[in-house]
């Protein structure tokens, strides 16, 4: 599935050291993205928009570059890329305190990301979150 | 201070010695009184309340206990009694790899290595993945003032300082947002920053600023502040490229009132960058005291809590120094060197820092001008997190320490320090052509979506502006029309670059596609990044790697040329250039005539002008803008006044004013002489009398009036009758004369000394006054 060795400090940034590794999500290369192009039709705004690939490489440079939280957290926006905006909101919604009223509702969630949008880690993350909440009682009414 | 302590008769207006009621308090606290400073109210120290900056009885001893790579004690709490904080930072932060060898170095040997320029920044960057809360802030607590400048200086994690800026206005109308978008821009800012009066404007807004921003150069990152879901729409819809509203508190109870959890708020980092968006946080000292969840903790260990937390949630960057709480911060003892500890901490947790200098933390100049010395001079990735570069009224945040009005003041402390602040001087023309492209392109996107059709009145009003009172513009809810319907249509940045393209602002709509394709690779998304001439710079390709004198940020001399560029310099050229102004005229007044050799005089009466080699032939005006022949005419009506006889003597062997006076003494036939340069500057002078030990010196040439030198010609036929005048006094009222005239008079002196020859004779100089002389 990777088409590169793992990613170092020297390959950034990627846009110019790795230009061959960078794709729009509809497959162009960077330069690719003109004004003319996008008054053609050939580029839209869908060839504007990060991609897993990027971001997953962007994690990588973040860990040579002794950031590992940084990286989780590119790791975590790579399974976000495909999701709907409005699941991602609501998602976000849930997590803020006493919106979720049981812990169950934290646990659905997670479960769509993971099935849904094979979102493993941040299913993992709102599963945390869940166990968080329920310790520190933030399921309850607030508004 | 208590209201008691206030006098209780009116303050600063008696007449000396008519005091009546006899009013037991000295009049210079009456003087302090009217200072802004005492605007700025402080408040004592007072832990228990949450009014302590570095340290309180309630904060806790750090330490930390690991068992099987699990955190089950921190700074003395047990895992059972964690609160959200706490688990985020136990499990998210804290890595239990390098956390016992970190956790057990003293605090006063990490303090050391902080300012220690032999520890690499990396070393410590890597020591503080294994520090608690209360362990970071006990050791930064340890440095002085200095020490957290000169830390900073080595941790912070990208070399080459930038700058923010606010682009906001109080009726938030679109064309003074590109205007002002655009002349950001010009000025230099990395990123510039917008909010609305009117929270449906924000689409609106974001259109102007991003139109406005695309105008000169591309690379300004652009933020639309506002309601968190409509904050990531305008983001998706591509017009806005950074985001740094997400908040962090350090204690439960505030956090939950801020509405959020670590765990909602590192789902949100992730959202951002899963839209390509660049994201920092939000905390800082503060927040807690004006939430009224404080926990009695010290400010510091705090903001230690929520650095770590920001860390953990993987975002890249925060906003910390104070920000909306640097106010409040600096009203406790030690406040604003907490606000630089806890940038100190913020770098030494290897995150981007945009370190406050935000909100006005004082109504004093000195105290503004004092905060951001240590940070200018140290650098930083973006030393305001919002310099107000619109005027302080228009600023839809809050006034910042630095606003519009203050921007040259922030440009010349950069020169003076040859440091760098991120900014630039721009020149009138230039600001004039980058504000009347911004309104030009904002019009013409307005025009071709069919949103609006400014008038060329409005722009035209917009384009002089100094700010939102001066214009006749939209007004906020023309503005909600627009934002509306630039919503509802679902109006993106590819329709603005496509209409920008098609009504010839080729350049603007590349540079805008420009920003937006930033997000394709995510490069910008790294720690620290903003972009430099078209190339993306972060902590990971520009890292800061200062090792001692001569390594890390240095101004290059391309770059210290352009913060030198200020405007209105003085220079020789430009002296001599104002004072050929004045020539023509003074040639209408005055005729000089050299009659030759000038000898002693006899005649008991006669009190000599001694002029300089410039006087009259290079030089024309004093300091104070006098003409040198109503100078003279003054002088010399003086001396007859009192019964002397004048005679002009044109000395070249020297410019000094006491030479010239000494000299002039010597070959009057009184024995009392004028020595007067052509700035303005004279002494009466007694023949026998040492160089220096003269009868009256007039020095403050810039405030002396053609009356004082009237009265000078007075006294030294008084002198020569051997009795004694009242000497002239010239009055000052405090100015600073140097910081006014000096590099003026240091370059007329310069003339002056550049005419002088050795051994010169003294010459005889007939003046002729003709009908224009004052």
């Amino acid at each position: 599935m990777k088409k590169h060795d793992h990613l170092k400090v020297a390959d950034y940034p990627l846009s110019e050291n790795r230009p061959d590794l960078i794709r729009t999500r509809t497959g162009k290369p960077l330069d690719a993205i003109t004004v003319e192009a996008l008054q053609s039709g050939t580029a839209s705004m869908d060839d504007l928009r990060i991609t897993k690939d990027s971001l997953l490489m962007q994690a990588e440079i973040a860990e040579a570059a002794g950031r590992p939280r940084l990286g989780s957290n590119f790791e975590r926006a790579a399974e976000m890329v495909d999701v709907p905006q409005d699941v991602l909101l609501q998602a976000y919604e849930l997590l803020r305190p006493g919106r979720a009223k049981a812990k169950s509702e934290l646990l659905e969630a997670a479960a769509t990301f993971r099935n849904t949008y094979k979102a493993e880690r941040v299913a993992a993350f709102l599963e945390e979150a869940a166990e968080v909440y329920e310790r520190r009682g933030l399921f309850q009414f607030r508004y | 201070m208590d209201d008691s302590a206030k006098p209780s008769v009116p303050t600063g207006a008696n007449p000396i010695g008519a005091n009546p009621i006899g009013a037991n308090r000295w009049r210079r606290f009456a003087d302090w009184d009217d200072r802004p400073l005492r605007l700025d109210r402080f408040a004592a120290e007072d832990p228990q309340n949450g009014f302590a900056a570095f340290t309180s009885p309630n904060d806790p001893k750090p330490g930390l206990e690991i068992v099987g790579g699990r955190v089950v004690s921190l700074d003395g709490k047990a895992e059972a009694d964690f609160d959200m904080i706490d688990l985020f930072i136990a499990r998210h932060h804290i890595d239990p790899e390098i956390a016992p060898q970190a956790m057990a170095m003293p605090s006063a040997e990490l303090a050391r290595m902080l300012v220690d320029y032999h520890i690499p920044r990396t070393a410590l960057t890597r020591l503080a993945h294994g520090l608690t809360p209360a362990k970071l802030a006990g050791v930064v607590a340890q440095l002085n003032a200095m020490e957290i400048a000169f830390a900073y200086s080595k941790m912070r994690a990208r070399k080459t300082p930038g700058n923010q800026g606010h682009v906001t206005n109080a009726k938030d109308d679109p064309l003074q947002l590109a205007a002002d978008a655009a002349t950001a821009v010009a000025f230099g800012f990395d990123e510039i920053e917008t909010t609305q009066r009117v929270a449906r404007n924000a689409w609106s807004n974001a259109v102007a600023c991003a139109v406005g921003g695309a105008v000169g150069r591309w690379g300004t990152l652009f933020q639309c502040s506002s309601e968190e879901a409509e904050e990531l729409q305008i983001g998706m819809a591509g017009f806005s490229s950074y985001a740094e509203t997400v908040s962090v508190y350090g204690t439960e109870r505030a956090f939950i009132d801020g509405d959020d959890t670590p765990w909602s708020k590192a789902f949100l980092a992730a959202a951002y960058a899963s839209r390509g968006i660049k994201m920092r946080c939000t905390s800082g000292a503060g927040s807690e005291l004006l939430m009224g969840f404080h926990e009695s903790k010290s400010l510091l260990y705090l903001e230690a809590r929520c650095l770590c937390l920001q860390r953990a949630m993987g975002v890249q960057g925060t906003q910390n120094g104070g920000i909306d709480g640097a106010p409040v911060t600096s009203t406790v003892p030690g406040g604003v060197r907490e606000l630089m500890a806890e940038n100190l901490l913020a770098v030494w947790l290897d995150l981007e820092c945009a370190s406050g200098n935000d909100a006005r933390h004082s109504e004093s100049e000195i105290r503004v001008g004092a905060k951001i010395l240590p940070l200018l001079i140290a650098g930083s990735d973006l030393i305001c997190s919002g310099f107000g570069t619109i005027k302080a009224y228009d600023n839809s945040f809050n006034p910042s320490s630095f606003n519009g009005e203050e921007m040259e003041d922030f440009l010349v402390l950069q020169r003076d320090f040859e440091a760098d602040g991120g900014l630039i001087p721009v020149d009138e023309t230039k600001v004039l052509d980058v504000r009347g492209r911004g309104l030009d392109a904002i019009s013409a996107v307005f025009e071709e979506l069919g949103l609006s059709q400014p008038t060329p009145a409005m722009k035209a009003s917009v384009l002089v502006a100094s700010g939102s009172e001066e214009t006749e513009s939209y007004t906020p809810r023309d503005v909600s029309i627009i934002s509306d319907a630039i919503k509802a249509r679902g109006i993106t940045v590819v329709d603005v670059i496509l209409a920008l393209h098609k009504r010839g602002f080729v350049e603007e709509a590349a540079n805008l596609l420009n920003v937006v394709k930033l997000r394709v690779s995510g490069d910008y998304l790294q720690t620290s990044a903003v972009v430099r001439d078209g190339k993306v710079i972060s902590a990971v390709n520009d890292p800061n790697d200062y090792a001692g004198p001569g390594t890390g940020y240095r101004l290059a001399e391309a770059r210290r040329q352009e913060i030198n560029h200020i405007r209105d310099v003085l220079d020789r050229e430009s002296v001599l250039r104002d004072q050929n102004r004045h020539a023509k005229a003074e040639n209408r007044r005055i005729v000089y005539r050299d009659l030759g050799p000038a000898e002693a005089g006899n005649d008991p009466t006669e009190i000599v002008i001694g002029i300089s080699p410039a006087f009259g032939l290079k030089i024309f005006q004093t300091t104070a803008g006098h003409s040198l022949a109503a100078l003279l005419k003054e002088m010399i009506a003086g001396i007859r006044a009192k019964g002397g006889k004048p005679r002009v003597v044109r000395f070249r062997h020297t410019a000094d004013t006491s030479f010239l006076g000494l000299s002039a003494a010597g070959v009057a036939g009184s024995g009392v002489g004028i020595g007067i340069q052509a700035k303005g500057t004279a002494v009466i002078h007694q023949r026998g009398r040492l160089p220096h030990n003269n009868l009256e010196l007039f020095s403050n040439a810039p405030i002396t009036q053609l009356d004082h030198y009237r009265r000078m010609g007075e006294n030294a036929a008084i002198y020569a009758k051997g009795e004694i005048p009242d000497p002239v006094v010239v009055p000052t009222h405090g100015e600073a004369m140097g910081a006014r005239f000096h590099a003026q008079t240091a370059l007329i002196y310069a003339i002056e000394t550049s005419l002088t020859v050795e051994g010169a004779k003294p010459e005889n100089i007939e003046i002729k006054l003709l009908e224009g002389a004052a």
